[in-house]
């Protein structure tokens, strides 16, 4: 909005913080929080193609980074996130075509998002320690 | 604005005021991206899924193969730009200040810009073997 030069006190709208807890704001902000840490998440994939694409010794360090427990934990944090940002994306798409708008069919959507993003993170997880071959 | 000082024409006054009809292209290119991105991302996820463990001769050749380094290019490019869309909804959303959006707005795009060249000139690399 532009500036204007006589400000006026009017009054504002209330905030989240008025309404009664529901779990679908609640989805609604991971939605953009997950998306926001994806955005920046991207800077370990470049580093990981970029360290790839260098050499052995860059590499190593991204692999040596991501054995670490901070490491590790921004892993983990991302392959939530992204699936999560996934699952919430798909509900969208559902609301884009009108369905699922309704008391109950929003509450389920919101609670299958979190309940099916923190699953399949533990899948893909397990997955990943099966592949390497047991955990290290 | 008064109204009956303006020697614009009626129609001059309202040309540019309403509708470009272009006003969901950012909408409509976040749906495409989306949906693009479920079966790039579940790619992606099985690709980073692969490589865990193996050293950087394995990671290079996996990486350089043609079939994973063009969905590893495709998940690139479609993310980037879905993300970049993103952001500026959520800067738009956020910062008010006309100079400050400008200024951010400007480095989301050359972080997307730089995070997409990074990552396909390093893909491009890996698969050309040099």
């Amino acid at each position: 909005m532009a500036e204007t030069k006589a400000r006026v006190a009017r009054p504002l709208s209330p905030h989240i913080q008025i309404y009664r807890f529901m779990l679908t704001y609640v989805m609604s902000g991971f939605h953009r929080v997950t998306g926001a840490g994806l955005y920046f998440g991207m800077l370990f994939v470049v580093w990981w193609l970029m360290a790839a694409a260098s050499g052995p010794n860059a590499y190593a360090q991204v692999q040596w980074f991501m054995g670490t427990i901070i490491g590790r934990l921004v892993l983990l944090g991302f392959t939530w996130a992204l699936i999560h940002h996934a699952l919430g994306g798909i509900r969208h798409l559902i609301w884009d075509t009108l369905h699922g708008f309704g008391p109950s069919e929003r509450e389920w959507l919101a609670r299958a998002t979190l309940v099916g993003s923190i699953s399949l993170t533990i899948i893909v997880w397990v997955a990943g320690y099966l592949a390497m071959g047991g955990g290290r | 604005m008064e109204p009956n000082v303006s020697m614009k024409t009626p129609l001059g006054r309202v040309r540019g005021l309403g509708s470009a009809r272009s006003g969901t292209q950012h909408f409509w290119h976040q749906r495409l991206t989306s949906v693009a991105g479920i079966p790039l991302t579940i790619a992606f996820i099985v690709i980073v899924i692969a490589l865990l463990g193996r050293n950087h001769a394995a990671a290079v050749q996996i990486l350089g193969s043609p079939l994973v380094a063009i969905v590893m290019l495709l998940f690139i490019i479609n993310t980037v730009y879905h993300m970049c869309i993103g952001m500026q909804e959520i800067i738009i959303d956020y910062v008010h200040n006309d100079l400050t959006k400008f200024i951010v707005l400007m480095g989301n795009t050359f972080f997307g810009v730089a995070v997409a060249l990074a990552s396909i000139y390093a893909i491009l690399k890996l698969s050309s073997g040099v």
